[in-house]
């Protein structure tokens, strides 16, 4: 008896001890990141973020061009992925509940989502960037190819699963008694989406928006084998450039001063903690929304 | 051939339903007058739910829901009209209040009408809601906060926001699934005495298991058990001789 | 008020029949729309099916990568190397995930409930590239040079939120009288979880497992500065390792022809270990019916 007192009273302990690991591990990464970036930060300070030199030779750091990078590549994936998430969403949870062309749709976006990142940036170079550097012969602009434009076309396509998941998510937590209601008042589909489904469920569609928006920005391979990797700051979406994490996956093993690797560490803190506040703010308005959605 | 002015105003002919394969109603036929109210009684699961959302064509919305035979308003075939027109003319008002969260009492109100995209000069849509609501019992209550949102509301107060809803389209029949079975009692016994004055300006299908609240409201009842209508008559003879033995256990709360 | 008006706008023949028009065409357009995400997957699939099939034969999935120049060569070395990395990530965090799942679900409103959810959202969207640095200042780092195992520490961390949540949402699910039943009888509380609670929900659990594995089996960011890669053979997690992602990555990024072409025959070696693990999950689930889903 005594001994299944001690072994409940480990098993407890056991149980408790994971979650304070589990707890600890992103503080944990975050204090190691900041660590490693204090020889940066030391150096730089806030001109790091403005700076538009990225030089390592010279030994001079600023992450400017890697932030412009990042923003534009994944607002123009957003805005290029939105309509098609938002369809999908809608074909999902309610135009076409059953049927062939819903389970087609369905069955593709769940084979999209499965897709490695890698993959992704290989068919992009091989496929995606001959084909826009074609196009960028024929409009008689350099011909690079493997450009801003191609990390968002490629980061586009990745996110649809992600996004339209989300939105569909946030549209079944609608109670299904308001649609009746809409319905049995003559609502046709498209009205009863267009002045009840979609009104209600505006913050979520927001929070969907920016969680996908957190996952373009982190995103790394894809991304890394179509942009071009240059640390000049592009002037317009057909030139090549690069991102936080392509800056950092492309040039971490070669970075052989401390002051250079500190300088890719700090745009991996900044990476961090900037996700890590689009996935909490976004995650928080869902949860709101589900409370809301469920209560009454 | 009957005279015509005893035209009912609705009238189900040979009345199936399904979900997928499974046969949930069989062979319903009936028909209500104008300006009656009609209760709905049976145990749970007989498909009381199923008739009326067959009645608004409802029904055929849910996933594998089908129906077969006719239904006749004012001697009309619902399948040959479109389902924005069957609804127009025949309202529905839900087992839970649901007005829609985004919109104002008022919007609420004249809900069908901004949802299906109808534009009324202001003042017409200013007459059409107090209209409804006093219809509904709710204008006094309600009449300095039109711009709250309608979940402000209690639910009995709710319920009957949803009822003006409906009001507001100016409908024939008035289709009730259970409507105060989320109320408490004093906000019941509002509704019930809402539906009989509504019968002057509609004919009322109500889906209740309160059998004293059918022998309060209404003029008929139609008896349900396991798909099939057992009874239809007068709610006070059906209440005091059932013809059916089914429909007397029932009343007598031998089951449901 | 004016009935007449009313009824003849709310009757209004012309305008039913243009909402009509209007909803049928916004359904023709939202399903056009929809069906082009169509269009990517099919080419992406096609260009792997196509150029992928010609360079897998016999000695691709048998020898080691040849130098430059010389045709032929395999990525044994790679299959290998991810079968060991991902094994080694899924011994390190599953234990670790499922308990803290467990904790989640039996203290579901306790304060370190709230902060490890918490972390674990954080986690799930951090970036893999921010969790490769991770792994390289704790484990790099001290080591002094690159390994399978640190590689194992980087994708072991990915897989974490994953599968504990997966965990908790499964064992949430499982009805409280099951527990009260066996403790009722007496058995003690660790032995309910272990005994009772935890085969009930083996299915969810196993379930996160697999499609989890998928996720990490695909990844590539993590490995650079971690797993590294390396041309060799080699069975030894505290040396640098080769994966399928890191080869695909680095072959597919070469101005070689030669490459190109094994790059291809490896993406579609991944892709199909990924949906077969993928497709295994659902067997899985769909086999053992009742319980949770
Ligand atoms: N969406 C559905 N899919 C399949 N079967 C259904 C569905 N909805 C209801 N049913 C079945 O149809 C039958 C009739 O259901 P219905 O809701 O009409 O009953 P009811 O008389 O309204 O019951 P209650 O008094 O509980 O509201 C039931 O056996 C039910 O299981
Ligand atoms: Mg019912």
């Amino acid at each position: 008896m005594n001994k299944e007192i001690f072994s409940e009273k480990a098993f407890k302990l056991i149980l408790k001890g994971t979650g304070i690991v589990i707890f600890m591990i992103p503080a944990l990464l975050l204090v190691t990141l900041i660590v490693q970036s204090v020889p940066a930060v030391r150096a730089y300070g806030a001109g790091f973020i403005f700076r538009q030199t990225w030089d390592p030779v010279r030994e001079i750091y600023g992450a400017l061009p890697f932030l412009a990078g990042t923003l534009v590549t994944s607002f123009l994936a957003l805005i290029l992925a939105f309509p098609f998430s938002f369809s999908v969403a809608l074909i999902l949870s309610e135009y076409l509940k059953e049927g062939t062309a819903a389970a087609i749709v369905k069955s593709a976006v769940e084979l999209l989502a499965g897709i490695p990142s890698v993959i992704y940036g290989f068919w992009g170079l091989l496929v995606l960037v001959p084909l826009i550097r074609k196009l960028e012969l024929a409009a008689g602009i350099p011909p690079y190819g493997v450009s801003i434009l191609a990390a968002s076309i490629i980061l586009a396509i990745m996110i649809i699963p992600y996004a339209s998941t989300i939105a569909r998510e946030v549209m079944s937590m609608i109670p299904p008694d308001i649609k009746e209601a809409a319905y049995s008042l003559g609502g046709t589909h498209w009205e009863v989406q267009r002045k009840v489904v979609i009104p209600t469920s505006y913050s979520g569609i927001f929070a969907g928006v920016l969680l996908a928006l957190g996952r373009a920005l982190g995103e790394t391979m894809a991304v890394t084998m179509v942009i071009g990797n240059t640390n000049k700051l592009f002037s317009n979406i057909f030139e090549p450039g690069n991102t936080m994490a392509s800056v950092i996956a492309n040039e971490f093993t070669e970075a052989v001063s401390d002051l250079y690797l500190s300088s890719l560490i700090e745009l991996g803190l900044l990476l961090f903690i900037v996700t890590a506040l689009i996935n909490f703010i976004g995650r928080l308005i869902i949860k709101r929304f589900e409370v809301k959605g469920a209560g009454e | 051939m009957s005279i015509k002015t005893e035209k009912p105003l609705l009238q189900l002919n040979n009345l199936s339903a399904y979900f997928h394969d499974k046969r949930i109603l069989k062979d319903v036929n009936f028909s209500v007058e104008n300006s009656k109210v009609v209760s709905i009684m049976g145990p749970s699961g007989c498909g009381k739910t199923t008739l009326i959302r067959c009645v608004n064509r409802m029904h055929e919305m849910s996933p594998g829901g089908t129906a077969a035979g006719s239904i006749l308003l004012d001697g009309e075939d619902l399948n040959q009209l479109n389902t924005i027109t069957v609804r127009r003319k025949i309202g529905m008002v839900f087992q839970r209040p649901n007005p829609f969260p985004t919109m104002t009492i008022y919007e609420n109100v004249i809900a069908g009408y901004l949802l299906n995209g109808i534009k009324i000069p202001k003042k017409l849509s200013l007459e059409i809601v107090e209209d409804s609501l006093s219809k509904a019992a709710l204008w006094d209550e309600v009449k300095d906060s039109l711009n709250k949102k309608g979940t402000y509301l209690s639910g009995g107060q709710q319920q009957r926001l949803c009822i003006a809803r409906a009001l507001a389209m100016n409908p024939e029949i008035l289709l009730l699934d259970e409507p105060t079975s989320a109320l408490d009692p004093k906000a019941t016994s509002r509704i019930e005495e809402l539906v009989v004055q509504l019968k002057k300006n509609v004919t009322i299908l109500m889906v209740t298991h309160n059998i004293a609240q059918a022998a309060r409201v209404s003029d008929d009842t139609a008896f349900m058990y396991l798909g099939e209508l057992v009874e239809y008559g007068s709610t006070k003879e059906m209440f005091t001789v059932p013809k059916d033995k089914r429909t007397e256990e029932y009343l007598t709360g031998k089951f449901g | 008020m004016d009935t007449v008006y009313l009824k003849r706008i709310l009757e209004d023949e012309k305008a039913i029949r243009q909402r009509i028009l209007k909803n049928n065409l916004s359904g023709v357009i939202i399903t056009f729309i929809s069906s082009l995400v169509v269009v990517p997957l099919v080419l992406i699939l096609a260009y792997l099916l196509i150029n992928g099939i010609s360079s897998i034969n016999f000695d691709f999935i048998t020898q080691l990568p040849k130098p430059v120049g010389e045709a032929g060569g395999g990525i044994v070395n790679a299959i290998a190397g991810s079968a060991i990395i991902v094994f080694l990530a899924l011994v390190l965090s599953v234990p670790p995930a499922v308990f803290g799942g467990i904790y989640l679900s039996e203290y579901p409103d306790s304060k370190l409930s709230a902060l490890v959810r918490f972390s674990n959202e954080i986690l799930q969207g951090t970036p893999s590239i921010v969790i490769g640095i991770f792994a390289w200042v704790l484990v790099v780092v001290p080591m002094g040079h690159f390994s399978a195992f640190s590689g194992s520490v980087a994708l072991g961390i990915m897989l974490i939120p994953i599968v504990l949540k997966a965990t908790e949402e499964t064992l949430k699910r499982i009805p409280p009288e099951l527990r009260e039943a066996a403790a009722s009888m007496g058995v003690p509380y660790h032995r309910v979880i272990l005994k009772v609670v935890v085969p009930t929900g083996l299915k969810g659990i196993v379930n996160g497992i697999l499609l989890g594995a998928t996720r990490i089996s695909g990844e590539t960011a993590p490995l650079l500065f971690t797993a590294f890669g390396s041309p060799f053979m080699n069975l030894h997690a505290g040396k640098p390792m080769s994966s399928l992602p890191l080869v695909i990555y680095n072959y597919a990024t070469s101005p070689y022809d030669e490459w190109h072409k094994l790059a291809w025959g490896a993406s579609l070696l991944l892709i199909l270990a990924v949906f077969g693990i993928n497709m295994l999950a659902r067997i899985f689930v769909s086999k053992q019916g009742g319980g949770t889903q």
